[in-house]
């Protein structure tokens, strides 16, 4: 899926240019995408390391654990298949709360963090297991409360009333969470019988 | 709220260190442990992360986008949707930072407070960017068999792309 997704961003992409006689823009493109990659890279590097940091702490200290069973009557329903007390299960929580106040780049340390639990119990080590698809799904709609970001751009422009956008996004990420998660539980459930 | 999100990382790095002396942690050699381990995972998500980069720049930078929008012009403003919304809506699940700047464009040519310029605020913070987040996480612990994961994060962001235009033109 992966590779199809590659391969039609690229294809598409170099053969319209050719079509359109952009190539000029296509040539700079590849020269100058390595570096951009590399820019993107080191952004978020010191992030990691220092949460991957602070995470260990948390983790040895047994705080992580004691999440985990905070969490779980809430979480070991729409994750069904992530044993008892697992590990997982606090990393999930931290990343989906990191996500909600906006912290954009502190959830990624707990999302990575959480595959890394969630692959230590999957069966088939290429495949995608269920419960990282669930969690892929609630990251990638993104229950956003506070979406710092746009609120600093809104600001940056000048607006009268930055925060009025919060409300209607709050309904918005909502709808888009529960929808994916509607679908994910009806095609796991399919899958099953 | 600002604040808020403010308080947040710091009140949460003092709890994690309080707590870990507290409970007599090497708190020192486990954030050096931690550290190290950042560190191969940054290592072990830089390939994906550059192929991504490769591929998504080179359709950006093709203009695809706004020549697909074009051939559509005419049913968007039949369902009076503005013209400038729609590249973002189609790229926010593709590439953070191009809805971003985007996003920033329409804030400088109709302000913030317009129907577009809301629209544009609910639309980025309402969903992630689906390819990117697949592509990190799976890429990290290397996953090559993905399932119906994009299938199901794109049908999120369908969702909340099309709630998000809904609840503008109720609200505002």
């Amino acid at each position: 899926m992966v590779n199809v997704i590659w391969f039609l961003l690229i294809a598409i992409g170099i053969i319209f240019s050719f079509f359109t006689g952009n190539v000029d823009t296509i040539n700079n493109s590849i020269l100058n995408n390595g570096k951009e990659a590399l820019d993107l890279v080191l952004s978020i590097l010191p992030i990691i390391v220092l949460w991957t940091g602070i995470l260990r702490i948390a983790e040895d200290a047994g705080l992580l654990k004691r999440f985990a069973k905070l969490v779980e009557p809430l979480l070991s329903h729409i994750f069904p298949d992530i044993p008892q007390n697992n590990k997982a299960l606090g990393f999930i929580a931290s990343n989906i709360a990191a996500n909600m106040l906006g912290l954009g780049s502190a959830a990624t340390p707990f999302g990575l963090k959480a595959m890394q639990e969630l692959q230590k119990i999957n069966d088939k080590k290429d495949t995608a297991s269920t419960p990282m698809i669930t969690f892929l799904v609630l990251n990638t709609a993104g229950v956003t409360i506070v979406p710092t970001t746009v609120l600093a751009l809104r600001i940056a422009h000048g607006s009268a009333n930055p925060s009025e956008i919060i409300i209607p996004g709050i309904i918005a990420t909502f709808c888009s969470s529960l929808g994916g998660l509607l679908l994910d539980y009806f095609i796991r459930k399919r899958r099953r019988v | 709220m600002n604040t808020l999100s403010k308080i947040v990382i710091p009140v949460f790095v003092i709890f994690v260190i309080f707590y870990g002396f507290k409970h007599k942690t090497n708190i020192y050699d486990s954030f050096l442990e931690g550290a190290k381990e950042g560190l191969i995972i940054t290592f072990n998500i830089f390939p994906s992360i550059i192929a991504m980069v490769f591929a998504i720049n080179i359709f950006l930078d093709s203009n695809f986008v706004p020549f697909i929008l074009g051939i559509f012009q005419n049913f968007f403003e039949l369902i009076h949707i503005p013209m400038e919304i729609m590249p973002m809506a189609l790229l926010r699940p593709i590439s953070g930072t191009a809805s971003l700047a985007i996003m920033n464009d329409i804030f400088i040519a109709s302000s913030p407070d317009s129907y577009v310029g809301r629209l544009a605020s609910v639309l980025q913070g309402c969903t992630d960017t689906t390819i990117y987040v697949l592509a990190l996480y799976f890429g990290s612990i290397g996953i090559k068999k993905i399932r119906y994961s994009l299938a199901v994060g794109l049908f999120a962001d369908l969702v909340g792309i099309t709630v998000a235009f809904l609840i503008t033109a109720i609200l505002f």
